[in-house]
């Protein structure tokens, strides 16, 4: 009874089969000969689909036929006088498969992609930042080995048997105290930890020597300003001085405007504090640098500043990682519109030479032609302020 | 309490005389049904649908993150000008990305999970005729349907649906020119989701009331199953979060639309000075994490409180420390307000605020921590039947271990700086809520499909084979995502290929995405045993899990009103599994103790001294050597 169901089933097989080629052909041919514009690969593209979708037919008639042979071993097998399929040791035993797949699968990634994980820390407080990732992934991978264990063997230990009986045990406050108590110690050491790292990271107040640069995101990219020689970086506002010219709406009556200068390239000196100045002109941008695990978000209207102090330059990161190729990069990690993707700028970690021979090569943020605008817009207070810095370098 | 109980009572024998005269036409029956059987099996299927239309989204974008440089000729032919020449258009991905979170998120965890099992399960399990409104009940399912047809119908705009992720940060989503996803797509997304939260509301507020006012005679708070406890807390906590969603969308319709400046500040756009000022983008991110954190555990607890019942149901055992169970439940609700800035370390919110937050956020780990020992727990020295509800659940747990644990990472907000926004943080919520919460939801399927298709039960096997698929290829696209976030790949990338340091990772996204694929496969097989097994399942008995709760003593037949004639009396807890002295090992709820002398412990009359007594002459009589104990 049941073989000739099952060989019902595989004629049912080849007729859907022959039906499903038929059907994707007259499809394809329908498509080739209405399609004179579009170019012949539409028909390849059908005849694709066509496979794809046979070839899931064929997965799912196997599957009903290993359903269907499945059904008649457990009906032979109670025919018989024995127990059908004991479903309950299959899964028990699945379980203890996957268990032991699993953890070797995790080992396996650790080995195989955790190599190419967080690529040595560039910055001063980066290493303590890996240091307390490295303490986290330690206890929580033990806590992971122990319950997966504990899960599914489990799982396996305890399938179910009609000789057996559940063990009645609805509760011990002794047990659920200690799991409560052990994991808030946990937690409240690594809180502590990392409280203070967080503390340090970002409760950085102005020090003198710090070197400011601006940065400002906007669809889909990244403008730098640098301070001139008084190492301050001109105020600005949008509202009042934004033009075309002035990009940045740097004000024009602020003195320290006239000597900033503008840069392509993030150009950072080695062991020297930065504070990056974060701007955005029309929705959020997150300048993130995973080299020297800095992350801050660029908020339209309200400026924030990440602290950090990059401590290995790029030739020397070419030299540890032996690629000549190799360059830090910053890029936007808030999501920002079609262009999101690829929103990047090069940062290159130099020498305090090379960095202040690089810097005495930029070009003033104050272009000539912006300079006449403002002398029209704003006359003698400008004028005023031009006349000084002159004076001032001199 | 009590005085309750008994007006509950009166009121259902009027129900029950006002049967015979109730004629259902086609419509009252399944469309605009106000029994909380059918509003269920409506909230499951349309979760069903969108479900799965989630899904085929995500495998489009996993496509073009498998294949960066690859044209797919069907890509045009399905999508048109949104993938033109075969390949997806960048802003479309991200339309897709954030339709795809929108509707897992609200539209299947949310409306799908809790609008399924608390319709079905709460008046059942409590022992109530329906909801305490059926009427606001079915508004609430029919604003959930017009959400939906509403979410859907901008993908058949000119400018595509909404695309500035599922979280609409402005100013993306408040200025129309800064992408496509922000023109019409973004006004329907935020009238779906008004509608949606008036939905979710008005469910809420039935839930709630329902609980509190309409359990049967003896169900005290104490004696409820974890179900219904789960779906009390998560229906106090959408009460109390949603509304601030609403307000802080309001008021991105206003900037939308109105001119206003809540949200905006300082705005340059392709060059030109827009004359908002003053406002602030962090505000709505605080409005919208302040639901959008209650709000992953608006999913996940359900979820927890469907697999403690099937965990314990199919262990045929009592689950461990019911009370912890409660109180962490409970613990969770109180905490998740307090937690929301740790989506926000990196905003330049004041450093010391994150810190706070990170303090708040470590500790909502402890109950999680003890649910989870909970559950293993109550494994221990059971006797597990595997059916495909367990192994869900049991897949739930899982899951929720593996994502808990990085989030252990991301609350801590030193540590965050380098993962905020990487695929590390995709990695986490997929497992920790994304997955868990789905497996939850098909425990509950697969256990209640005989309450919900009135006495039908789905394939043991094709579930089996569902399971297995379903949870290994969850981990083969989830795991390795941890690895490519440690090295910095953000997410929501159209493509990786700008950045010659992360080609490494293309070999990965293939992988990943052929799991995605298979994963997507294997829902076939639950779909047709779902949808087959409605008409052809096989009829088991009245209560084919041997389960103690209320739900299981209803009559296999669905009839308008639950229980012919009186509603059952309940006498003891729902978790009397495998009790020692009692023959089945089983008693249900309705069993009263005096006819389980045998199996009584003095444990069961804490709170009864007039019970304790009759124990004690019971045993005094009958166990003669127990008495000197």
């Amino acid at each position: 009874m049941g073989f000739r169901r099952l060989i019902d089933s595989k004629k049912i097989l080849s007729l859907f089969a022959a039906f499903t080629l038929l059907g994707t052909n007259t499809l394809m041919a329908q498509t080739a000969a209405a399609g004179t514009d579009a170019p012949v690969d539409k028909g390849a593209m059908w005849l694709g689909v066509g496979y794809y979708v046979l070839l899931f037919l064929l997965v799912c008639v196997i599957v009903a036929v290993v359903g269907k042979i499945l059904k008649i071993y457990d009906l032979t097998l109670k025919m018989q006088g024995k127990k059908g399929i004991q479903w309950n040791n299959i899964i028990g035993v699945i379980c203890i498969v996957f268990l032991v797949a699993g953890l070797y699968g995790t080992y396996w990634s650790f080995t195989e992609q955790g190599t190419h994980i967080l690529p040595e820390a560039a910055s001063a407080h980066g290493g303590k930042i890996d240091m307390m990732f490295w303490v986290t992934t330690a206890i929580t991978m033990i806590v992971f080995l122990l319950t997966q264990v504990l899960l599914f063997g489990f799982a396996f230990k305890y399938r179910g048997s009609e000789k057996r009986k559940g063990y009645y045990y609805p509760h011990n406050n002794t047990i659920e105290k200690i799991w409560t108590i052990i994991p808030a110690i946990v937690l409240t050491i690594l809180v502590v930890f990392g409280f203070f790292t967080w503390r340090e990271v970002t409760n950085t107040k102005d020090v003198k020597g710090d070197i400011n640069i601006e940065i400002t995101g906007h669809q889909f990219q990244w403008e730098l300003r640098y301070p001139g020689k008084d190492g301050k970086l001109g105020s600005s506002d949008y509202q009042l001085y934004y033009t075309t010219t002035n990009m940045l709406a740097v004000s024009p009556k602020d003195r320290n405007s006239y000597d900033d200068l503008k840069a392509d390239t993030l150009m950072l000196p080695v062991n020297k504090s930065i504070r990056l100045n974060i701007h955005a002109q029309d929705v959020i941008h997150s300048v993130y640098l995973p080299h020297f695990r800095v992350q801050m978000n660029a908020v339209p209207g309200l400026p924030t500043f990440f602290k950090f102090t990059p401590t290995i330059t790029t030739a020397d990161m070419r030299n540890r990682l032996d690629d000549p190729n190799f360059n830090y990069l910053l890029y936007c990690n808030k999501i920002c519109g079609g262009g999101h993707y690829n929103m990047q700028k090069v940062v290159m970690v130099v020498t305090e030479a090379e960095y202040q021979d690089w810097l005495s090569r930029q070009k003033p943020y104050v272009s000539d032609q912006l300079k006449k605008e403002w002398q029209l817009a704003y006359g003698s207070q400008v004028k005023e302020l031009t006349g000084k810095r002159v004076a001032l370098n001199n | 309490m009590s005085t309750l109980a008994v007006h509950d009572h009166g009121a259902s024998v009027h129900d029950h005389d006002h049967e015979h005269h109730h004629h259902d036409t086609f419509i009252t029956k399944y469309v605009f049904s106000q029994d909380h059987k059918m509003i269920a099996k409506q909230f499951l299927i349309t979760g069903i649908t969108m479900a799965v239309i989630a899904m085929l989204l995500s495998i489009l974008f996993r496509i073009q993150l498998a294949y960066p440089d690859k044209t797919f000729p069907l890509l045009e032919t399905l999508l048109g000008r949104f993938a033109p020449g075969g390949r997806l258009d960048p802003e479309f991905y991200l339309s897709l990305v954030t339709i795809h979170g929108t509707i897992m998120v609200f539209f299947v965890l949310t409306a799908g999970l809790s609008g399924t099992f608390s319709n079905l399960l709460i008046p059942l399990q409590v022992g109530s005729r329906d909801m305490a409104s059926p009427f606001v009940n079915m508004l609430s399912y029919w604003f959930f349907f017009m959400a939906s047809v509403i979410m859907l119908s901008s993908f058949f705009i000119q400018k595509g649906p909404a695309g500035p992720g599922w979280t609409i940060y402005p100013p993306l989503s408040a200025l129309p020119k800064a992408m496509k996803g922000s023109e019409l797509g973004m006004t329907l997304w935020l009238i779906s989701m008004v509608c949606f939260i008036a939905s979710s509301l008005m469910g809420g507020i039935n839930y709630v009331s329902t609980v509190l006012n309409m359990r049967t005679k003896g169900m005290d708070l104490w004696k409820m199953p974890l179900t219904v406890w789960a779906f009390f807390l998560t229906a106090i906590l959408g009460i109390l979060s949603f509304p601030v969603l609403v307000a802080g969308v309001v008021l991105l319709i206003f900037d939308r639309s109105f001119g206003t400046s809540f949200y905006l500040s300082d705005i340059v756009l392709n060059g030109k000075l827009l004359p908002y000022s003053g406002g602030s983008p962090i505000l709505f991110q605080h409005l919208f994490w302040f639901l959008g954190h209650p709000e992953v555990y608006i999913v996940i607890m359900p979820a927890m409180g469907i697999s403690s019942e099937v965990i314990a149901v199919n262990s045929r055992k009592p689950i461990f420390g019911y009370h912890a169970m409660v109180y962490s439940l409970i613990g969770i609700t109180t905490l998740s307000f307090i937690v929301w800035g740790h989506h926000m370390f990196v905003t330049g919110m004041n450093p010391f605020l994150g810190g706070v937050f990170m303090i708040t956020t470590l500790i909502i780990a402890v109950p999680s921590a003890v649910k989870t020992f909970n559950w293993i727990a109550t494994m221990w020295r059971g006797n597990i039947r595997f059916t495909p509800a367990m192994l869900f659940a049991i897949g739930l747990v899982s899951f929720f271990i593996s994502g808990g644990l990085t989030g252990i990472f991301l609350g801590n907000s030193a540590l965050d700086i380098n993962l905020h926004d990487t695929y590390f943080v995709v990695a986490h919520f997929h497992l920790v809520m994304g997955s868990a919460a789905i497996f939850g939801m098909l425990a509950g399927v697969y256990h209640w499909f005989p309450k919900l298709f009135a006495g039908r039960l789905m394939d043991e096997k094709l579930g089996y084979l569902h399971f297995w698929i379903t949870f290994i290829c969850a981990y083969l696209v989830f795991f390795p995502m941890h690895f490519m976030g440690l090295d910095g790949v953000p997410r929501r990338y159209y493509a990786m290929t700008a950045f010659p340091a992360f080609n490494h990772w293309l070999s990965v996204n293939t992988f990943i995405t052929w799991a995605a694929i298979v994963a997507a496969l294997a829902q076939v097989a639950f779909l047709y045993n779902f949808f087959h097994s409605i008409f052809f399942g096989k009829r088991p008995s009245q209560n084919p899990w041997n389960a103690t709760t209320l739900e299981w003593t209803a009559p296999i037949e669905h009839i308008h009103g639950n229980w012919p004639g009186e509603i059952p009396t309940v006498y003891r807890w729902p978790y009397d599994y495998s009790k020692p002295g009692h023959d089945a090992d089983f008693i249900p709820q309705t069993t009263p103790y005096s006819e389980t002398m045998a199996s009584n412990l003095p444990h069961d009359f804490e709170d009864n001294p007039a019970g304790l007594e009759q124990y004690n002459t019971w045993v005094k009589a009958n166990k003669p050597g127990e008495e000197v104990k």
